[in-house]
């Protein structure tokens, strides 16, 4: 049955960190929260920053300037799929038809299928990383090396839908 | 011997009656269940078809053309990423309108000035093309932009679902009461037949067995105590018994399981993973990667709630009649943490974090990774949190404690398909095993700085 309070402890000697942990709370930080974010412009290893804007000409140059650096191999295929279903099938459907559960029961609408309109692996990343219209980012879930990966995927898709050879 | 029979079968007669009791009770409430059902989702089907308007186009067509294609940026009569569509038709020209719907970046480069005055006053957010959509399904679309807000059906639907659990419950507790008054009656009556035929028994001369026995017996505790081997044995049986709960009252210190606090926002388990099936790593998304399985910062939540600020009507009776929650205000709750205005479709106001209450709890002094546990052990999220697809307010489903933890290491074959890193190691010892599964005890999942270093 479910309880409101924790049970009794014993001597709870090494329970309570001394140290932080993540997503505690924290008298010290500005607004309690120990997460606080990096300094604007740094770049930690193993990650660069996006260079396109948010904007229209940003989308406009990442379509048509932006290429994709993971090769377009059998695992990264298999795993941008993987990917695919958890963040993105909700919505645009497995099929990439625009058909996801959220969609047919009328949650979401107005989702379209990737081959009503003209998209490129550029401006399939853009839009994953920034978001469009009601459609937000999905910088902070996925990795970049990700992103790309479920690029490969939703162009695969594309190709189905349209009935071209992968 | 009569006077006898008669108490059995009062006795028999009180609980034939709370039993036909209960089951009228039972069954009056499946009905009205049902009938409320029948209730909330009837007007749904009646007010949900708009009328045709008579612009030239089908309505009911364009509201599936809308729903599929506009949907993402407009509403009818509320602004969005684009303006609110209601009335569009007065506001400008119908051949105007075909020509923005089907490509408004070449009407607004040709230097139209009305589409340019549109385009600057919302934020020079480009309009998507529409070029397959012919005119007739254009006039369609208008057809339907052009119907008038529901607001009466909407007013009447909530009172009647409103009405309706108070017509239940009031039916309910009436039926209730008549039954206890019955009942009631009932026991009087029989009570009264118990005393007339103890009267007629005494007038007639005929002995009762109650009076005769009464005065010969001895109290039961004096036979209890005078019969020591059953003092002995209730002892033991004290004794045993009160280890029993001693053991397990101090089993029981520092384990949580069960522990549901209440959070800062009434959250729903049920809704988002169960009913809209939203996959666990979508929110938790970090359990992939790191050693916590994070909570979603509200820049997830925000993903699907910019546009769904309210819940579907059957999913708010739902949460007001079961749970006692107000879902919409929770939506509310969160539009006030991230700062977002639903009126003006924008972040203007502070941003204040959600002070969750985190209920799985480990100890500083062990180490747990998530990432390591879903990633390559496989383990499936409900072996460990339990069915959290079904669960409104989240709870602690498993103890936590380090036996739990060991004997899952001790039952578990390690998963060592398609891992590299285990091929070796899994051919030699399996060798050596002869071919038998290789367990995480096996690989030394029981000593001790594997988890508290």
């Amino acid at each position: 049955s479910p309880k409101s309070d924790r049970s009794v402890q014993y001597f709870p000697n090494m329970y309570e960190s001394v140290g932080y942990e993540t997503y505690q709370e924290g008298d010290i930080f500005p607004g309690d929260v120990e997460a606080q974010k990096p300094v604007e412009g740094t770049v930690s290893r193993g990650w660069m920053p996006y260079d396109y804007e948010d904007d229209n000409d940003g989308y406009a140059s990442a379509k048509a300037n932006l290429k994709n650096p993971v090769p377009l191999t059998e695992a990264h295929l298999t795993n941008g799929q993987a990917l695919y279903s958890i963040y993105c099938a909700i919505c645009h459907g497995s099929k990439g038809d625009g058909q996801g559960h959220l969609v047919t029961t009328e949650k979401i609408l107005g989702v379209p299928s990737y081959d009503a309109r003209e998209i490129t692996e550029g401006s399939i990343y853009h839009v994953m990383y920034y978001g469009i219209n009601y459609m937000g980012s999905y910088a902070s879930q996925t990795s970049i090396e990700e992103r790309w990966e479920i690029t490969h995927y939703v162009e695969a898709l594309r190709a189905d839908l349209m009935g071209v050879a992968r | 011997m009569t006077k006898k029979k008669l108490h059995i079968s009062l006795y028999q007669f009180i609980i034939a009656s709370l039993f036909v009791v209960f089951s009228f009770s039972g069954a009056a409430a499946q009905e009205d269940a049902t009938t409320s059902d029948g209730e909330s989702s009837a007007p749904v089907e009646a007010t949900d078809a708009p009328a045709d308007s008579g612009a030239g186009g089908n309505a009911t067509q364009g509201e599936a053309l809308f729903k599929a294609n506009c949907a993402s940026c407009h509403r009818l009569y509320k602004d969005a990423v684009g303006p609110a569509l209601f009335n569009v038709t007065q506001r400008h020209d119908r051949e105007w309108l075909y020509k923005w719907i089907k490509n408004s970046s070449a009407l607004i480069a040709s230097g139209d000035a009305e589409a340019v005055a549109l385009y600057n006053e919302w934020g020079q957010s480009n309009m998507n093309a529409f070029p397959q959509l012919s005119n007739s399904d254009i006039d369609d679309i208008l057809a339907y932009t052009d119907t008038p807000k529901p607001v009466a059906t909407t007013i009447e639907r909530t009172e009647e679902v409103g009405g309706g659990t108070v017509d239940n419950t009031m039916t309910n507790n009436l039926v209730l009461g008549a039954l206890a008054l019955v009942l009631v009656v009932l026991i009087v009556v029989l009570f009264a037949v118990n005393t007339t035929l103890k009267r007629f028994a005494a007038a007639n001369g005929i002995q009762t067995e109650f009076e005769e026995e009464k005065p010969a017996r001895t109290p039961i505790w004096q036979l209890f105590i005078q019969n020591q081997f059953l003092v002995l044995v209730s002892a033991v049986f004290l004794l045993l018994a009160s280890a029993y709960f001693v053991y397990g009252g101090l089993m029981s210190v520092g384990v949580d399981q069960g522990y549901a606090p209440v959070q800062p926002i009434h959250y729903s388990h049920r809704i988002h993973a169960g009913v809209s099936q939203i996959e666990c790593k979508y929110c938790h998304s970090s359990v992939r990667e790191s050693k916590h399985a994070g909570i979603p910062s509200l820049n997830v939540c925000m993903n699907c709630h910019k546009s769904i600020a309210e819940v579907a009507e059957s999913t708010y009776a739902e949460g007001m009649e079961e749970y006692g929650i107000d879902y919409n205000k929770e939506i509310q709750k969160l539009y006030k943490a991230t700062g977002w205005s639903d009126a003006e479709q924008a972040f203007v106001g502070e941003e204040e974090p959600v002070r969750w209450v985190r209920i799985h709890n480990l100890p500083d002094l062990a180490y747990f990774n998530h990432a390591q546990h879903v990633q390559a052990g496989n383990i499936a999220c409900q072996t460990c949190h339990g069915e959290v697809q079904e669960m409104e307010i989240m709870y602690q489903y498993s103890p936590l404690t380090m036996g739990w933890c060991i004997n899952c290491h001790r039952e578990t074959n390690v998963d060592l398909q398609g891992n590299g890193y285990y091929e070796e190691i899994h051919k030699e010892l399996s060798e050596k095993r002869g071919g038998r599964q290789l367990t995480i005890a096996d690989l030394g999942g029981l000593e001790c700085g594997k988890c508290h270093y």
